[in-house]
């Protein structure tokens, strides 16, 4: 069937909305993130168990994509009632029919019940996770299946599109986007609008448009989430731009570690076309277009906007210089616009409601709401939409939940491999794009990565830069040898072999590739390096000048002794050590060669908690005995 | 290691769909590492005239990107998820314990041909961190113990 005319869509939009019952009992499942804790048996248990009571026509099975409140995973949502159980089994299936969907009861078992509290929230409204969220780009993820165009049309699916097409010229829509203050949600922040407009002007009948689903960023599930859980939202703002820099071919390029992404972006766009939404003359107006998916093949820099294109073109993916820009000599040398995938998602909602309401939320300078991931030491990982200007600390505690274990932030990391650490001290800033780069770091694409005391930041710079070091294309010589020699000095100073003048000239350094590199990746990658210098210079003092370690993780700092008075003799860490290094028998004192130790933690992991006899310390001497020695006799216990 | 003997054939027939196609030799070595699970140095040429390239330019993809492979693979491979959120909940440890039990590099593939170990850059799962993806199946919240018992599981 195809629908030709905006009146077509109305009507086939009304008819899927007298279709659908709102009271009838539905179980969402997440079946995208939640896959990996074992949704798809859960999934199968509600129908194998619907189907044996011949309750098929009464219940509702819809997989959906990502909730967000993946901490709790798997988790599920029943309607009409909003009831929100996590962390399931297949077990709780049966339970679950018979008590909460045919008596209307609420499981209290599977209820979340908050951490710090206990109290318990049985809808998904009521809980803080989801009760401080705005959610406008995630408004239909975990909602609609992604894989029906019908769940999507119902929610007023591709009606931007509709009203762009027939009552806004290419000028107006491009003023709409321009006004409402949109900038990309890929990192760099450039007003989304004012991009169009260069492309819509720019010489040429050849042009086209990309969708950046490349999402590199360690840390970062955003995009993922969004091609996953609401694939046809890409679709349409890809439509609505295309028409309005007049274009007839777009893009779409998705690292190839997405695979359920790509699945429902390639069932969406088959069913886009089946019904004439995509294709030629869509609605009945005189635009084509189409969309090909490119899937990527591992290159961290193809995020980058010239290597990407470089990319599709099937070549290296190497970063070209700019000018010219994409918008006037890109793909094939054809002008082309690149927009992120979250920026394409945000486009259908200010067609929709207009830049006035879209410019309403967000701080003077970004419009908007941005989705983050939560991840790292935080009790709540998972999506979160919040309006932008947003503090970092209501993120981390009012929805994140704060950090496990009664364990202190020490800092939150923001952009990736590209962005910085946000210390302690700056968790009241607003998160926007100018805080963020002011104070070091850039809110990128929207990974957070939290880390408590545990957390070592000279390791941590020297993980970003062993990722950034390697993923360098190699092109430009100060990105490629700087960041190895940046990279080595920060490995050096992990194996206690750091040098004082080291942290100046990882600074001095550090500002050189940010000054003369080509493109983004060389030009943000001494970022991590620079904030933590910045902000943590103590713990790279504590590295360098006492040769200790202060969150016990750089493993040339660290030993582990067995506490001759705590020490029972159990033989259980000796038996387990896997370099044996634990010398004495039962009922003696065990002492650990510190020379055979290779300090993989399995003596501290496996020493049973109420002796607590293993110890892990940096820059200290633990008076053990040299050889083992028998057990002290055992004290009598207190009558 | 073995090298099975490639099968023209299948060679042939990606190579057909995508002759004179412009920007399709990503796809093409995708689909080539789809059939034979890695892309034989025999075949390089073979492509370079089909798509009308150097083989030098194709020999420059394959290494650029790190999905390709130019040597034979073993059945199961191991992804350690290596991203951020997975570093600092431990990741390391268990990339360890994993090399030792495998008794291979990262990068390498055990002699029986039996696991590929790799480790990654981010699986975008980070709610499991520190997480291992083993072909398609996700373990989460692992430490270096369990990881015996996972391996097990495959053949």
């Amino acid at each position: 069937m195809k629908i030709g005319t905006p009146d077509e869509l109305r009507s086939f939009r009304e008819s899927i909305v007298a279709q659908m019952d709102p009271q009838k009992l539905c179980v969402r499942i997440c079946m995208t993130g939640c896959r990996a804790y074992g949704a798809v048996r859960i999934r199968d248990a509600f129908l194998e168990e619907i189907k044996g009571r011949g309750l098929e026509k009464e219940i509702d099975i819809r997989e959906t994509g990502c909730h967000g409140f993946c901490a709790r995973a798997p988790v599920i949502t029943i309607d009409p009632r909003d009831i929100f159980y996590q962390q399931l089994t297949a077990e709780d299936v049966p339970e679950i029919i018979d008590q909460t969907l045919i008596k209307g009861e609420i499981i209290d078992r599977l209820v979340y019940a908050d951490p710090a509290t206990g109290e318990k929230f049985p809808f998904n409204a009521d809980v803080p996770f989801y009760k401080n969220q705005t959610k406008n780009v995630l408004r239909n993820c975990g909602v609609i299946d992604p894989r029906n165009i019908s769940h999507y049309i119902a929610r007023d699916g591709y009606a931007a599109l509709s009203k762009a097409l027939t009552t806004m010229t290419p000028e107006e829509i491009i003023d709409t986007v321009e006004q409402s203050g949109l900038r990309g949600r890929g990192g760099a922040g450039f007003p989304t609008g004012r991009k169009w407009r260069f492309v819509r002007e720019a010489r040429g009948d050849t042009k086209y448009v990309v969708c950046n689903g490349d999402e590199g960023d360690p840390g970062a599930f955003m995009d993922r989430a969004v091609m996953e859980g609401d694939p046809h939202s890409v679709l349409e703002g890809m439509l609505i731009a295309a028409y309005a820099m007049g274009v007839e071919v777009g893009y779409i390029y998705v690292r190839a570690e997405y695979p359920i992404a790509v699945e429902h972006l390639k069932i969406a766009i088959a069913q886009a076309q089946e019904l004439g939404l995509l294709g030629e003359k869509i609605l009945g107006s005189g635009f084509n277009f189409e969309i090909r998916i490119k899937e990527g093949a591992g290159a961290f820099v193809c995020g980058e906007e010239t290597a990407l294109i470089a990319s599709i073109e099937g070549k290296r993916g190497m970063p070209r210089p700019r000018p010219p820009f994409p918008a006037q000599s890109g793909l094939w040398d054809k002008p082309t616009n690149i927009n992120n995938v979250e920026t394409n998602a945000n486009v259908p909602l200010i067609i929709l409601k207009g830049s006035e309401w879209y410019a309403s939320i967000g701080t003077e300078r970004s419009k908007g709401t941005k989705i983050f991931s939560l991840a790292g030491k935080i009790n709540n990982t998972g999506l979160v939409e919040v309006p932008i200007g947003t503090p970092v600390r209501k993120v981390i505690y009012d929805i994140g939940g704060g950090i496990p274990g009664g364990r202190r932030l020490k800092a939150v990391q923001t952009g990736g491999p590209s962005g910085g650490f946000v210390p302690e001290e700056h968790l009241d800033l607003p998160i926007d794009y100018d805080t963020l780069q002011a104070i070091g770091s850039i809110m990128g694409s929207g990974g957070m990565v939290v880390m408590d005391e545990d957390t070592c930041m000279v390791d941590v710079a020297r993980f970003f830069l062993e990722f950034t070091n390697d993923e360098s294309c190699g092109k430009c010589s100060i990105c490629r040898l700087g960041s190895q020699q940046m990279l080595d000095t920060l490995t050096r100073i992990t194996q206690g072999e750091g040098r004082e003048e080291d942290i100046e000239l990882l600074v001095e350094l550090g500002k050189q590739v940010l000054d003369i590199s080509l493109c983004g990746l060389g030009r943000t990658l001494p970022n991590p390096v620079l904030t933590s210098t910045n902000y943590f210079r103590d713990e790279y003092d504590a590295h360098i000048k006492e040769k200790r370690c202060p969150a016990l993780v750089c493993d040339a700092l660290v030993s582990y002794y067995i506490l001759a008075e705590k020490c029972e003799g159990c033989m259980i860490c000796l038996r387990n050590c896997p370099s044996e290094a634990i010398m004495g028998g039962k009922r003696m004192v065990h002492v650990i060669d510190q020379s055979k130790c290779t300090k993989c933690g399995t003596c501290l992991s496996l020493c049973p908690t109420r002796f607590s006899a293993v110890v892990k310390v940096s820059g200290e001497q633990i008076p053990v005995p040299e050889e083992p020695i028998p057990v002290a006799p055992r004290k009598p216990k207190a009558a | 290691m073995q090298v099975t003997a490639i099968d023209q054939g299948k060679l042939e027939q990606v190579l057909t769909k995508y002759e004179g196609q412009e920007g399709v030799l990503i796809s093409v070595l995708q689909e080539v590492q789809g059939e034979f699970g890695y892309v034989p140095k025999e075949v390089i040429e073979n492509i370079a005239g089909a798509l009308k390239l150097f083989p030098s330019q194709v020999y420059g993809v394959v290494t650029f990107y790190a999905q390709f492979y130019l040597t034979p693979r073993g059945r199961n491979t191991i992804k350690v998820c290596e991203g951020t959120a997975c570093h600092v909940q431990g990741a390391t440890s268990v990339l360890r314990e994993l090399k030792t039990k495998l008794g291979v590099a990262e990068g390498g593939t055990t002699d029986d041909l039996k696991f590929n170990l790799e480790s990654v850059r981010c699986l975008g799962t980070c709610f499991l961190a520190p997480v291992v993806m083993i072909n398609q199946d996700y373990y989460g919240k692992l430490q270096p113990r369990d990881i015996e018992d996972i391996i097990k599981h495959y053949d």
